[in-house]
């Protein structure tokens, strides 16, 4: 088992003929994901290492069944990418794009709300089923079939959790980002749940960094609803206030959002923090051996 | 992106929200011309710099007597203001917005931000205007009123309404419902036409003449949203900002200066934070955050180093690859290059993981360059705190306050 995604899973690839969609998509499909489509308007008819574009979200749902959408478009072009896929029928849609204005966004999760789709990211590196479906940007062989679930803000990061994670013998089900910016599609808390549900996911790591307030809410619902051992780190305790670190979403405002803050929330609610990022894996394997 | 009070007031003013009569000057002679110009019986001369607590550092100044304008101004211009939101080195007041003064009966709060957890826009509004409403929040949260707007419909009159019954408007003064009401809308019309990230008005007074006057102003933008808006990047003042930080920029770097001694470099925005942790953790503190971003290449090493070595604090360099789809023997051969090109004195650790990590290593080991070479993160941090020396007791004392 695993979550959201898996090798059953069909992959549309929205911006497959442009520099980034076409490496990620066959870099996908090499990793054994179900490539099926691929969408630029107008280039209809060609193909991208033997996967065919279509004009339009539709029509590819229509010939190949594609159930998920995977999206590269440019960010000014990127809000209406997401909402054509919803219209379309996709269930999962996985948005890669960095840099999508805000009030883009605003309108986007107001429009899906009440929809049967999930919006993972944007500004994200996607999401990995190991050893099943890559859907995303990360490099697929630091993944191995295991026991850890890993949901994080952030995208290297979370590359060196999941090294950490696979050269200690633990292994992970499925790894999500959900991103970097302020208003995005997927929360902790929306995922969650879907881990303490999956029989293979033993552990669950969360990777969370300064700015809102995601990390606090999800240690509310740990505290009520979750029994399998969560392991947190925060990045940006050394993070000043009121300066965006890299990140959109990563900013400290008017004493709220810090570090500090999160990681006493989450340990309130009983998530094994780590402060040394070096020791995520370390920490997990712990927590499993009790 | 941040703008000044003047420029967020010419804002206010484009909108249809009521501000004070006033111009922006730079010499005190503009200043005496305009003075004359607005011949009111109260003066405000304001120092316009990108940080908050102004008042309290002695940068707004008040005179019944036009005579004295001038020599307000020349006061204050060139002076180096230091506030709570300025740090240690302060900011050069380079312009002034000279304007009317205005009777007050009433300080109200208001501003405008998306909620990130609902992904709405959302007011607050606050009977304690004038104040830091982080405190008000902190001390009495029931005076925070917090109103969200539904972008699928936008703004509507309830809304406005709400708010202003539950700030006790009307009860103030009956006349005020309906233009309180039309100031929401215009502000919500700016939030959205110009992609603004916040506006706040603190204090939004209630005149004694019965009107309602922003009497301060503070926008900021959307940076993801300023493609659009060329009139608003045409406000941007590079004076406020940090020289290296305009300088990574320039080279599509993503760094943030800070006050510690190694600098590091570092991919992907997360793991640049991190990597800033491990280094305080290790006993030592970060010069900056820079990310170089997921397709690192020699020309963004190289440029990267640039920047760190302008930071005469920097007393060593950490950087931490971890190569996803940028393979870290790509990585090894730009460090090459980008050390030798640029001539890198000081102490360097080098952390590469993840693909081909083994022959960039391996690079970097035969290159005849003086580096350590890193496979751990935690041993890679230790390594650079140990060649740059721990932090001294009392420095760290001093950080700490």
């Amino acid at each position: 088992m695993s979550i959201l995604v898996n090798k059953q899973t069909r992959v549309v690839v929205q911006g497959i003929t442009g520099k980034e969609g076409s490496f990620h998509a066959t870099q996908c499909k090499a990793y054994g994901t179900q490539v099926v489509a691929g969408v630029t308007p107008g280039k209809a008819g060609q193909e991208v290492e033997g996967i065919p574009v279509f004009n339009t979200v539709k029509e590819a749902v229509a010939k190949t069944g594609c159930d998920t959408s995977l999206i590269f478009v440019p960010p000014p072009f990127a809000a209406d990418a997401i909402l054509e896929a919803a219209d379309a029928g996709i269930k999962l849609v996985i948005c890669i794009t960095e840099g999508i204005p805000v009030n883009d966004m605003v309108r986007v999760k107001r429009a899906l709300r009440g929809r049967d789709v999930r919006l993972i990211g944007p500004n994200c590196p996607g999401i990995i089923t190991a050893e099943e479906c890559k859907i995303g940007i990360m490099p697929g062989f630091i993944h191995k079939k295991g026991r850890v679930g890993v949901i994080s803000r952030s995208g290297t990061l979370t590359y060196e959790a999941v090294n950490q994670l696979t050269n200690l013998g633990l292994g992970e089900t499925t790894c999500v980002g959900i991103g970097g910016d302020p208003v995005n599609g997927t929360s902790f808390l929306d995922l969650l749940p879907l881990f303490e549900k999956d029989s293979e996911t033993e552990a669950v790591v969360m990777i969370g960094e300064i700015g809102g307030d995601a990390e606090e809410r999800a240690a509310d619902y740990i505290k009520q609803h979750i029994r399998k051992p969560v392991i947190g780190f925060i990045a940006g305790i050394t993070a000043p206030p009121g300066r965006r670190m890299g990140h959109a979403g990563a900013i400290i405002t008017g004493g709220k959002g810090t570090a500090a803050e999160k990681m006493a929330a989450l340990e309130k609610a009983g998530v094994r923090v780590v402060r040394n990022p070096a020791e995520i894996g370390a920490t997990v394997k712990m927590a499993l051996s009790r | 992106m941040n703008i000044h009070e003047y420029q967020a007031k010419q804002l206010f003013a484009q909108f249809g929200v009521p501000v004070p009569r006033g111009k922006d000057v730079k010499t005190p002679l503009a200043a005496e011309k305009w003075a004359a110009t607005l011949n009111s019986p109260v003066y405000v001369v304001k120092a316009q710099i990108h940080a908050g607590g102004r008042g309290k550092a002695g940068g707004v100044k008040i005179t019944k007597n036009q005579a004295e304008v001038p020599g307000l101004a020349k006061e204050l211009l060139g002076k180096t203001l230091v506030t709570h939101q300025t740090g240690p080195k302060g900011r050069k007041v380079r312009r002034l917005l000279i304007e009317e003064g205005a009777g007050i009966a009433k300080e109200l709060y208001l501003s405008l931000l998306v909620d990130r957890d609902s992904g709405w826009p959302v007011f607050i509004a606050s009977t304690e205007g004038g104040m830091e409403i982080e405190e008000v929040a902190a001390h009495t949260p029931e005076k925070v009123l917090k109103e969200p707007i539904d972008p699928a419909v936008g703004f509507q009159g309830y809304n406005g309404r709400k708010l202003a019954f539950g700030l006790g408007l009307p009860t103030i003064e009956p006349t005020l419902l309906n233009p309180f009401v039309a100031m929401l809308g215009n502000l919500y019309r700016l939030f959205m036409e110009k992609n603004t990230a916040l506006v706040e008005i603190n204090p939004l007074v209630i005149t004694t003449d019965k009107k309602l006057i922003a009497l301060d102003g503070k926008v900021s933008f959307d940076d993801n949203s300023l493609f659009k808006h060329p009139d608003v990047q045409a406000m941007r003042d590079l004076h406020e900002e940090e020289p290296l930080e305009i300088e990574a920029t320039n080279n599509s770097l993503n760094y943030v200066k800070l006050d510690g001694n190694i600098g590091c470099m570092v991919n992907g925005a997360g793991l640049a934070m991190a990597t800033m942790d491990v280094i305080k953790l290790a006993g030592s503190e970060p010069a900056n955050f820079l990310d170089v971003g997921g397709g690192a290449t020699k020309e963004t090493v190289a440029a990267g180093f640039r920047i760190l070595l302008k930071d005469k604090h920097v007393k060593g360099i950490f950087i931490n690859i971890f190569g996803g789809i940028v393979r870290c023997e790509r990585i090894a051969y730009g460090v090459i290059e980008a050390a030798k090109e640029v001539g890198i004195t000081l102490p360097v650790v080098v952390r590469l993981q993840g693909t081909n990590a083994e022959e960039g290593r391996k690079l970097l080991l035969e290159s005849g360059l003086k580096v350590d070479v890193a496979t751990d993160l935690w041993e890679a941090a230790q390594k650079i705190v140990a060649l740059t020396g721990k932090k001294k007791k009392k420095a760290e004392t001093a950080t700490t306050h």
